[in-house]
Formats: C-alpha cells, sequence, structure tokens
C-alpha cells in the first residue's frame, strides 16, 4: 500500500483567496445595488461592462502571457467592480473599458499579477481617467439620482464638495449625485459590516482613515464640527477607506503599521482639499500610501520571541 | 478560572468536540500485537547499538539495544519472545536505521527489575541515571533523551520544572487520557525530577479545554510539596515549549536557546508517567499510550508496546474507514507522514490518524495576497510571508536574517494562508540547510585547525 507524503501541517483553515474575494464581492453588493437605484439602467450597464473587460482581459493576458488562468479567483471580478463604482453613471462605454483594462494589464499583471502590485490596480486606473478625461470624471458628469430630482439625467449637479447643497441625512442615505458607488454611506456601512463579520478585513484602516479625515479637517481644514463630518461624508472618503485603502496587496500588515498608514491617508486628504487646486483628495492619499507601503512594512519593526534582550543592549 | 497564554495563535479544531471528540471518552485499553518492530533510533542524538542476535530468547524489559554515548539511550524488549531478525527499517527521516524484530510467545515475562522505591524517599542522585538507564526520552513528540535535559551545563541554574499537559494538537487525546487515568503517577515523576535537580516549584500547564484533567491534576497533587496546576488558554501552539514557558513564567527562552537558558525544563505528562515507571518499579519504558484515530472504524486510545506494526495498530481499531490518503504519527499540525502502514511505532508517537484521500491531496499554491493571516498567526512574531519570499529563491542568508531560525515550525501560518502558500514546509527547508552549511562549515574549520597542527 502506498501512502502520500506532506510535511505538516496537514490541514487548513477553510477560508480560501477565491472565498476573501468573494466576500469583498458581496460585501460590494449594497453599494452596487443603491447606485443602480439611484442612477438607473445607466450604471447597470457600466457596471456590468467594467466587470466584463476586467474579467476578459485578465483571462486574455494569461492566456497569452502562457500563465495559469486564474480569473475563477474573483479578484479580477473585484477590481471591475469597484473601478465601476468609482465612475459616474454617465461615463461613455469606451472609457469604463480603457479604465479596466489599464487596471488589469498595466497596474496589475505587467507587475507581476496578484499580489504584486503596488498600487491598488482601480485606484491608479481612476486617476489616469481622471487626467485623462476629467470632464467625464469629475463633478460636470455627475448627475443627481433619478428619482430624487424630477430634473433626471440631462441636469448636471456639484458635488457637495464644491457647493454645500445637500443635509447630513442626505449625504449619508446617498440621495447626492456623485459616483456610482461613493454615494450612500449607509450601504458601504453594511458592506464594511459585512466584511468585519466574515473576518475578511480588521476595523483600523476604514475607522482611522475615516477619522483622521474629520480629524484633520478640523485642525487643518479649520473647519467647523459640523463642516467637518460633511466633509468626511463627502466625496469617495468612506468607499476608499473601506474597499480601496483597504485592499491586502497595498496595504501595510501590521496593526500598528496599519493604523500609521490610514492616518496618513487622512491627512493627504486633507492636504490636499484644503491646499490643493484638485478635488481629489482620496484618490492621491491612497495611491500615495500604496506606495509607501512596503516601506513601511519593512521598517516597523516587531518583537520577536527571545529576542527582547539584545534589542535593549543595542 | 485564571488562565494563561503566549501571543498570536490559532484555533484549529480547538473544540473538544472537534476532533479531539472521536477519543476524548475512550478509555485506554492494552493491546499487544504477535510481533514487534523495535527502532534502534528512536531519540535525537546518538542510535543505540543492537545487542541481541537472530534466534536469541529476550524478556519484556531487557536491553536489546546499547546506548552510544551520553545522546543516547538504551533500547528494551517491549515484548517477551525470539528475536527473529536484526535488519534495517526506513527511517521517517533519510536513510534507513537498524531495528530488532521480536516474535511475542505472550509469556510476558520481565527480566529482573531494579525498583529504587518511593520517589520522595529515592537518592535524588540516582534519578538521572535511572532514567537514561529506563530508556526515557521526551514523550510529546521530538523524542530528546530526557537525561541529557536534566543534566545541565556548569552555570545553568533551574527554579521551575514545567509539566506540558496542554496536548494542544488537533485529534490527539493520549495525554488527556493519562492525566484522567494515571494523575498521580504524572505527579510522581515530576517530584522526582524536583527532588534530583532540587528545584521547589513544579507547575503541570494544561489547556482549559480539558477541566477534567486539570481537576483531576488538581486532586492527584494534593498535598505533594511544591506542585502546582496551571489552566492555560485553549490556543495552538500552546504546548510549544517556548509558548508554554512565556505562558507559564512570562520568561522568553533567548533566541538559539534551550529552556534551561530561561531556568526552566519542560518535560511532557508522558515522560513524567515513565520517570515515575523507572523509579518506583524500576521499569523502563516499553508501552505508551496512543490515540488512533480519523479514518478507523474504531478510534481508540491504546497503550501499545513499542514497536507494534502500524497496520496490526489499526487491524486492532477496526480496519480503515475509507481508503486512507496519508496516515500521520502525531497531530494534524505537525505530524509527520508514515511511507506506508509497516512503520513501527515509536516512544513519540502519541498518535496515528489516517486521513482519506480527499483530506490528502496536496493544495496548489496560488500567489501571497499579503493578507497578513501568517503574520497574525505566528507565534514568534516572524513575517512568515517574507522569510517564504526569500525561501522561494533559495536566499538562505535573506532568509536567516528574517529570523528563520527562530521558526518553531509549529504551521500555523501555514495552516492559516488563504493562498495555501507552502510556508512551513518552506521553513524547514530554509532551517534544514542552514544547519547543514553550519555544520560543514564547523566540520571543515575542525579539518583545517588539524591540519596545522
Amino acid at each position: 500500500m502506498s501512502l502520500r507524503i506532506s510535511t505538516a501541517p496537514h490541514m487548513h483553515n477553510p477560508l480560501t483567496t477565491q472565498r476573501l474575494m468573494q466576500y469583498v464581492f458581496i460585501a460590494l453588493l449594497p453599494t452596487a445595488a443603491w447606485g443602480v437605484y439611484a442612477f438607473g439602467l445607466k450604471a447597470l450597464l457600466v457596471l456590468i461592462l467594467s466587470m466584463a473587460s476586467a474579467v476578459l482581459a485578465e483571462y486574455l493576458w494569461q492566456l497569452i502571457a502562457k500563465q495559469p488562468v486564474r480569473i475563477k479567483d474573483f479578484s479580477a471580478l473585484v477590481t471591475g467592480l469597484i473601478l465601476g463604482l468609482n465612475l459616474p453613471a454617465t461615463a461613455p462605454w469606451w472609457m469604463v473599458v480603457v479604465g479596466s483594462v489599464f487596471a488589469v494589464i498595466v497596474v496589475k499583471q505587467l507587475f507581476g499579477g496578484l499580489g504584486d502590485n503596488f498600487l491598488n490596480p482601480a485606484m491608479a486606473a481612476r486617476a489616469v481617467l481622471l487626467a485623462s478625461w476629467p470632464v467625464h470624471m469629475t463633478s460636470s458628469a455627475f448627475v443627481s439620482p433619478t428619482f430624487f430630482k424630477a430634473g433626471v439625467d440631462a441636469v448636471s449637479a456639484a458635488t457637495p464638495l464644491s457647493a454645500k447643497s445637500a443635509t447630513l441625512m442626505e449625504l449619508f442615505l446617498g440621495q447626492i449625485p456623485g459616483t456610482i458607488g461613493e454615494v450612500s454611506k449607509a450601504a458601504i456601512l453594511l458592506g464594511f459590516l459585512f466584511l468585519l463579520i466574515t473576518g475578511t478585513i480588521s476595523w483600523r484602516i476604514p475607522v482611522v482613515m475615516t477619522g483622521s479625515v474629520f480629524l484633520f479637517s478640523l485642525l487643518i481644514g479649520g473647519m467647523t464640527p459640523e463642516a467637518a463630518l460633511m466633509a468626511t461624508l463627502s466625496g469617495g472618503v468612506l468607499f476608499g477607506a473601506v474597499f480601496m485603502a483597504t485592499d491586502y496587496v497595498t496595504s501595510p500588515i501590521t496593526p500598528l503599521a496599519q493604523v500609521f498608514y490610514a492616518c496618513m491617508i487622512g491627512l493627504i486628504i486633507v492636504l490636499i482639499r484644503t491646499f490643493g487646486s484638485y478635488p481629489e483628495g482620496v484618490t492621491y492619499g491612497i495611491l500615495l500610501m500604496n506606495i509607501a507601503t512596503p516601506l513601511i512594512d519593512r521598517f516597523l519593526p516587531r518583537k520577536i520571541y527571545g529576542h527582547q534582550k539584545e534589542a535593549k543592549k543595542a | 478560572m485564571l488562565t494563561k497564554t503566549f501571543k498570536r495563535g490559532i484555533h484549529p479544531l480547538h473544540n473538544m468536540h472537534e476532533g479531539k471528540g472521536q477519543t476524548r471518552d475512550l478509555k485506554t485499553r492494552e493491546y499487544v500485537s504477535d510481533t514487534v518492530v523495535i527502532s534502534m533510533a528512536m531519540n535525537i542524538g546518538a542510535p543505540a547499538k543492537p545487542c541481541v542476535k537472530k534466534g536469541d530468547h529476550v524478556d519484556i524489559g531487557q536491553v536489546i539495544g546499547e546506548a552510544q554515548g551520553f545522546m543516547s539511550v538504551p533500547v528494551h524488549a517491549s515484548v517477551s519472545g525470539e528475536v527473529v531478525a536484526v535488519d534495517s527499517i526506513p527511517s521517517l527521516g533519510a536513510g534507513n536505521v537498524q531495528a530488532v524484530t521480536i516474535k511475542n510467545d505472550f509469556a510476558d515475562t520481565w527480566v529482573e527489575l531494579k525498583p529504587l522505591g518511593s520517589v520522595e524517599k529515592v537518592d535524588p542522585s540516582l534519578v538521572v541515571p535511572a532514567i537514561q538507564a529506563a530508556g526515557i526520552t521526551g514523550m510529546g513528540g521530538a523524542s530528546f533523551p530526557t537525561h541529557v535535559k536534566l543534566t545541565f551545563q556548569a552555570g545553568a541554574t533551574c527554579d521551575t520544572i514545567i509539566v506540558n499537559g496542554a496536548e494542544c494538537e488537533t485529534h490527539l487525546t493520549a495525554d488527556y487520557r493519562l492525566m484522567l487515568e494515571n494523575s498521580t503517577r504524572i505527579v510522581d515523576g515530576l517530584r522526582a525530577v524536583m527532588r534530583a535537580l532540587n528545584v521547589k516549584k513544579g507547575v503541570i500547564g494544561i489547556e482549559d479545554n480539558k477541566p477534567e484533567a486539570i481537576t483531576a491534576m488538581i486532586n492527584a497533587s494534593k498535598g505533594r510539596e511544591g506542585v502546582s496546576i496551571r489552566p492555560l488558554k485553549t490556543k495552538y501552539p500552546q504546548g510549544g515549549e517556548k509558548q508554554l514557558i512565556e505562558a507559564i513564567t512570562g520568561r522568553q527562552v533567548p533566541s538559539g536557546g534551550l529552556p534551561i537558558a530561561a531556568h526552566v525544563v519542560v518535560l511532557n505528562v508522558g515522560t513524567c508517567a515513565a520517570i515515575a515507571d523507572a523509579i518506583i518499579d524500576g521499569k523502563p519504558l516499553i508501552s505508551r499510550i496512543c490515540t488512533v484515530t480519523g479514518c478507523v472504524r474504531k478510534p481508540a486510545n491504546l497503550l501499545l508496546r513499542i514497536g507494534t506494526i502500524t497496520e496490526d495498530v489499526i487491524g486492532e481499531c477496526g480496519g480503515y474507514s475509507e481508503t486512507p490518503g496519508k496516515v500521520v504519527f502525531g497531530g494534524m499540525m505537525t505530524g509527520i507522514c508514515i511511507p506506508n502502514d509497516q512503520m513501527p511505532i515509536f516512544k513519540s508517537t502519541n498518535g496515528i490518524v489516517v486521513l482519506n484521500e480527499q483530506q490528502s491531496r496536496s493544495k496548489d499554491e496560488s500567489p501571497c495576497i499579503h493578507c497578513g493571516r501568517c503574520v497574525a498567526a505566528c507565534p514568534i512574531g516572524l513575517n512568515p510571508y517574507q522569510i517564504k519570499v526569500a525561501a522561494d529563491k533559495s536566499d538562505f542568508a535573506a532568509a536567516e536574517k528574517l529570523h528563520v531560525m527562530d521558526c518553531i515550525l509549529c504551521g500555523s501560518c501555514a495552516y492559516q494562508c488563504p493562498s495555501r502558500r507552502w510556508l512551513t514546509p518552506s521553513f524547514k527547508y530554509c532551517k534544514d540547510h542552514i544547519t547543514a552549511e553550519a555544520k560543514a562549515k564547523a566540520a571543515a574549520a575542525a579539518a583545517a585547525k588539524g591540519g596545522n597542527k
């Protein structure tokens, strides 16, 4: 009789990468559902197109590069969905495709594929689209939710950041113009709760990041507490904090490092919002700290068992 | 209940009803087979040398393999009968080892035993030699010769003997049953060692998912000088030597050092019971409790003679319940796969776990997604994902810089990894390579020195 042989351990936690990606996908669904409800069929088409082109781009790349095809791991699907949620419902179809392909091919695959990208693919793609076609990406492209103002699609409205017109409740529920995914804070929090319950992410990055945006808005932005709260709930802060800054690959690993990373994102967001001429604090805050992540991971020392005394001597 | 523990760690099947549930309530029963194959290499250090030949008659407890030096223990016949072969069998590591095969005559005749009497009255200086003569090695799995552990180099001091009753491995209940069924012997063994080393404090650490064992040991230790029971949090690897020491004393063993550097000696509960048998009855180590579980029809806790063949043990447990994929000596987290079921059990075989085909399938690695679960699990505080990058490139210097030599190979990181990366196997590879390289370097240096003379 022959038996298999392997080195221990002989059992694993049932949680796999695929399962984790599925959890993130599920956590994004409330946000996506609200986006489609608020912005109509057009939003649904943007989401489907961004997911389909992301998965197809990954599939074709892996086929051409003769790599094992890993589209079943859900990571390209999640990237596509997150990118779609970062776009306005009015985004032209070609821009959606360019964004997805850029995210998957340039940001992810060219740097080695899953796990080796140093920027969050969806965030980097958003930055590229923003720089290339600002008209399609910023407030001029944002429409009010269809059910909320009678004006419907054709009417463009300013984001609350530039003209503080929405109430706190409208901000929270998502009755405001914006990208498909960022508007409803309630839906985002629902997804956050799901990610916490399933143990997919820890609370640290989202909580510390939004907290630091609030705090720095008070301290640096010189806002009143109410205005700071509005600022925190405006734009993509919460969506970025829950779904983009927490990307495993591009965020630090140890608790202390995560707190530092999230704090710095908050600081950069407020600095850009206060002193910059560009309203895109969240995108660049997260991207800049993505780049700093390997450094943070390397330089925040850890206590290793049996090494304490040496450290004290040195 | 006030429990203590260490930092980080994991919870694989930590509820008693999972894994251990198959056997926890099964009383130990003895099983003796027709034939035993007794390996001469059951301890870390030099293997014993066979001192019987084919055709010899042996009694139980008779020395059949002589210790070769200080880092070695003798091997004893575990049944009475005729020696039918002295040959070599495959070892669990590399290459073959010598083994003595004895056909059991079921006469159960013992050699003449020389008991030393009560552990509270025995001459302390006789204890450690008696432990070596009885062939006792660490019975928790590591097989380190116990008398070596108890012999200190000049300047070393010990203030606490820790007895490991954590049994944090999955599936195994051998130590648990021993604590319930033979509590007094464990305390006797501990007392013998405390007296031999003139140590005033003895602590028995038990995970709090075994309250019955904690109660039994508390009762057995009543009125015994310096002995206390310490409930521990149920968490893997609570029974790891370094984690146990940290949980109980708050001290850490310095990197690269032995527990004695933290003024502690750690013994398994099974080892303690064997020590008591050696002192009180004069009996050498010829049998042990072994949990047989997983895909067998009738899981059991068996008192087995050393050298019992796995196939016979499985037969005693009703046979395989499914086609076996892997048969593991030890638990699921650190156990060793045996190549076939002709392998005999060793002094350290605390369990035989049979896995079915599906459980045995090797998992393909997928890319690391930097999720940090390995870092959150590592009881030592290493960054397993970084060491794996170095290991994949065979960059041993980088791995060493990342402290791979501090890795205890507990498997926690690999258990948690959602990408199923072969973390622990890679680290074992690194550690083996670095150790071998250091040895080769030392040998070369010694040779060069010799040449100069």
